[in-house]
């Protein structure tokens, strides 16, 4: 028993020294950096996905040891667990200490002053007693002690800087309640995408299913979420001529809280960099792209229209790719259905440019759109119960002879193609998608609040040095009196000599002759 | 707004032209160091030391006075390095402000403004800490990484003045890239010193290891006061940088933390800068050990800035 008790002395101990504490901070840096070099999963799946592929059983290997999910790995959490128990571990008793000290009186002056790193000396025309008024008053602002000695000499110990202290605790404790806050905001936040036709279509945060993707904290279960609307009526950009966005804006409506009963609607600019801030959640608009509108006239006249988001594939000119698919309105029949479904899939440029009949984009503004598609007919794979890209077919069914293409063409608004059988496919305009994120982080405000008095506590104890200062007068017995001054800075030496050198000179006055 | 095209060109004309100047001034520097035959022991300590426990001397020591009436060679090349680097700086920061003018915005959108920006803070650094300490023989080693750097932004990384995309468009860009431009202006000189350290602590040991360079460097305790002293001015700014960034980061991508690449590399420096800090404090890393760490540290700024912005594409889409 105890020796068990030795041993978790030994081991606390161990792990709450100054040298552990660097050891795993130079661990924390280590253990990041490869999420800086391999593609992590949280970030880009596909592209790790690809590197994994890419690099054989290197790849794979990598993959179990966690590296491609760097800040969700058992390494990366034990290594900040450790520093986080480090850190309660050291900051506990620097705090009593800390506590101490600040009741404490300067410690003792030591007998021989000429020890210490900085120091001077003066015979000088006073008494002790004047030597000692004279100091107290050059050192004004600092915790002093008077101590009367053996042999008739005075001395005074005086101390500054007790704030350097402050501001490293303070700095610490702030940093252990950013580690808190972070890992309540883990469990507690989400963070979901989707996409909006910016034309009055609208989104509301009901529950899961109404986004594209949802990235739950480790304690939400997608129930219960703040409720809120948002209507996005139009989105508006403006480039450069050679493609680059100047800025782009969606103009929404957006209802929460009370307006959800009363059904208001309040309008809002939607713009990167200016989030819509709800009660409890942030509407982010991430990007944007568009969605062509096409109509299919089946043989028996009747009309079907979509508008389905196209997704971009060249950033800069927004040249974007996508399937707008069909299903034949009244046919009952699965098989016959299978047969009869359409695809207008292909290509969308919004500033075209036409060039051996291969269509391009020149630049991303709407200003002369077209559309290169290929129409497909047959069995779209809709109801296989595969679930597939809303930006894509099928390929293995087109592979299979079950889907073919009955047309391709390139298509102007307004412009038509008619199908074999009779039915007609126009391309009748376009209207702009946004993406949206919506983010609900509870503990945010919580982390920053940590963070400035992290900044608050490093700024004070980085730029205030504590540091102690002794006189020492002894009557030389001739009238006049030796004054020895020492001074020593106790966190690190650097920048003391000059204040020191200042006030030793206000205190061994002019008089001084070494 | 348009760019102003002619501003522009200006601009990149002082750009060139600084850094020309500061190559005139590096050689100068060297003639210094070369001209020097001894080493100039007692004033390699920092002024503040001078006269410790004596007689304060109230004129500062400059340079080595041979003949008493006019300054000899090596001091002479010294002061006109300096008045060099001086109006290398002028001619930086006209540079920087035209860019700006030119732009009608903060000069710090892509990655060359960037650099011009700090590399304009880390000579303005350098002139600085010349006022304070006595180490104008450093003057080459801190101006090769500068030039070096200017060399690079202004080839590879030469960016035509255009306005800034709607990411970038936002305070918090000029408060958080200020923040990152100055900090790391102001540690590159501490990375520089502390390599000098580890040279002279070398030398020191062995005096046949460096022995053309070793003895030509101030003393190992005053290079290190200037590394430590730059770098805890420096690194408050730094960590307020992180933080705005973070900020920025919320309002412009919906967290305001996602282990992106950049910000990756940047909280990792800023950890090996607290294990700076933490050697400095702790039994046996003083001294060389802490010197490494802090060149390290350096080195990941530098690495952030060219190697995260060019070879691993974030959403820090600002190398582009
Ligand atoms: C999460 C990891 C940590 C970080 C990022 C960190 C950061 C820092 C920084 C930036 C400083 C410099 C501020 C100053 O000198 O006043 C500092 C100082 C200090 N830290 Fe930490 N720290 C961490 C953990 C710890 C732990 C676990 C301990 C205890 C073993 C500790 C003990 C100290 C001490 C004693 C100082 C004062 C050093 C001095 O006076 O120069 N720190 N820390």
């Amino acid at each position: 028993m105890r020796r068990l008790g030795a041993f978790l002395r030994n081991t606390w101990r161990g792990l709450t020294s100054m040298r552990t504490a660097l050891i795993l901070l130079f661990l924390l840096a280590l253990a990041a950096m490869p999420g800086a070099l391999l593609p992590q999963r949280s970030l880009n799946l596909p592209r790790a996905l690809d590197y994994i592929d890419a690099h054989g059983w290197w790849g794979r290997l990598l993959d179990k040891l966690q590296f491609f999910d760097v800040y969700a790995s058992v390494w990366f959490s034990a290594v900040y667990l450790l520093l986080f128990i480090s850190l309660v571990g050291c900051l506990l008793p620097r705090t009593v200490d800390y506590a101490k000290a600040l009741r404490a009186k300067p410690v003792l002056t030591p007998r021989n002053l000429k020890r210490l790193p900085h120091h001077e000396t003066a015979d000088l025309d006073a008494t002790p007693q004047q030597v000692m008024a004279d100091a107290g008053k050059a050192l004004k602002g600092w915790r002093l002690v008077e101590r009367e000695e053996d042999d008739g000499a005075r001395s005074v110990s005086a101390e500054k800087g007790y704030l350097r202290e402050a501001g490293n605790l303070v700095f610490h404790f702030a940093m252990l309640g950013l580690i808190v806050a972070l890992a309540l905001g883990k469990m507690f936040n989400y963070e979901g995408q989707v996409i909006v036709i910016a034309d009055g279509d609208q989104f509301c945060n009901s529950g899961t299913l109404g986004y594209d993707s949802f990235r739950p904290g480790l304690r939400v279960d997608g129930t219960n979420l703040d409720p809120f609307c948002v209507r996005v009526n139009s989105f508006d950009a403006t480039y450069l001529p050679n493609g680059q966005a100047e800025q782009f804006a969606a103009k929404v409506d957006y209802q929460a809280g009370g307006d959800l009963d009363t059904n208001t609607w309040r309008p809002y600019d939607l713009r990167v960099n200016d989030p819509l801030r709800t009660v409890g959640d942030r509407v982010y608009l991430l990007g944007h792209g568009y969605a062509p509108t096409f109509t299919v006239t089946f043989p028996d006249g009747q009309k079907r229209t979509q508008t389905i988001q196209w997704r971009p594939v060249d950033n800069l000119t927004l040249l974007s790719e996508g399937a707008t698919k069909f299903d034949p309105p009244g046919v009952t029949d699965a098989e016959e259905r299978r047969k009869k479904q359409i695809a207008i899939t292909g290509l969308f440029a919004p500033t075209a440019l036409i060039q051996d009949k291969i269509l391009t984009s020149s630049h991303p503004s709407l200003s002369d759109p077209a559309v290169a598609v290929d129409v497909m007919r047959g069995d779209l794979g809709i109801d296989s119960g595969r679930g597939q890209s809303i930006f894509q077919i099928d390929q293995s069914l087109v592979d299979s002879g079950r889907l073919t293409r009955v047309a391709r063409e390139n298509l102007k608004p307004g412009g038509v193609i008619t199908l074999d059988d009779g039915t007609k496919i126009s391309f009748d305009g376009v209207v702009p998608w946004v993406s949206l994120q919506v983010s609900h982080d509870p503990t945010q405000v919580w982390v920053l609040c940590f963070a400035v008095g992290m900044v608050l506590g490093l700024g004070v104890s980085l730029r205030i040095r504590r540091r102690r200062l002794w006189v020492r007068a002894t009557p030389d017995g001739e009238g006049r009196t030796v004054v020895a001054v020492g001074g020593l800075a106790r966190t690190d030496q650097a920048g003391y000599g000059e204040e020191f050198h200042r006030l030793a000179a206000k205190l061994l006055g002019p008089r001084r002759d070494g | 707004m348009p760019v102003n095209e002619t501003l522009a060109n200006y601009s990149d004309w002082l750009y060139g032209a600084a850094a020309l100047v500061y190559v005139f001034a590096m050689v100068l520097y060297t003639f210094e160091q070369a001209f020097t035959r001894r080493a100039k022991k007692s004033e390699g300590v920092a002024r503040e030391l001078v006269g410790a426990g004596a007689p304060v001397d109230p004129t500062p020591k400059i340079g080595r006075i041979d003949k008493p009436s006019a300054p000899d060679r090596p001091e002479r090349f010294g002061r006109m390095a300096v008045a060099l680097t001086v109006l290398g700086a002028l001619l930086h920061l006209s540079s920087v402000a035209l860019r700006g003018v030119a732009t009608h915005r903060a000069p710090w959108g892509n990655m060359y403004e960037y650099g011009a920006s700090a590399m304009l803070v880390a000579v303005v650094t350098w002139l600085v800490l010349l006022r304070k300490f006595d180490v104008r023989r450093l003057g080459a080693f801190v101006l090769t990484p500068v030039v070096i750097l200017m060399f690079l932004g202004g080839t590879a990384l030469y960016t035509a003045a255009a306005p800034v995309q709607p990411a970038l468009q936002s305070y918090w860009l000029v408060i958080h890239v200020s923040a990152a431009i100055l900090s790391s202006g102001l540690l590159l000189v501490p990375g520089v010193v502390s390599l000098l350290y580890l040279v002279r602590v070398a030398h020191d040991g062995d005096p046949a290891r460096f022995a053309k360079l070793g003895p030509r460097l101030p003393e190992a305790d005053s290079l290190d006061r200037l590394a430590y002293r730059t770098t805890i001015f420096a690194f408050p700014i730094y960590t307020f940088g992180i933080i705005c960034g973070a900020i920025w980061a919320e309002s412009a991508w919906g967290r305001f933390w996602g282990w992106d690449p950049k910000e990756t590399v940047a909280f990792v420096a800023w950890v090996v800068y607290a294990g700076y800090l933490h050697s400095r404090a702790t039994a046996g890393w003083r001294g060389s050990r802490a010197a490494v760490i802090n060149s390290v540290a350096f080195g990941l700024i530098v690495f952030n800035l060219f190697f995260i912005n060019l070879v691993i594409a974030g959403l820090h889409s600002y190398a582009k």
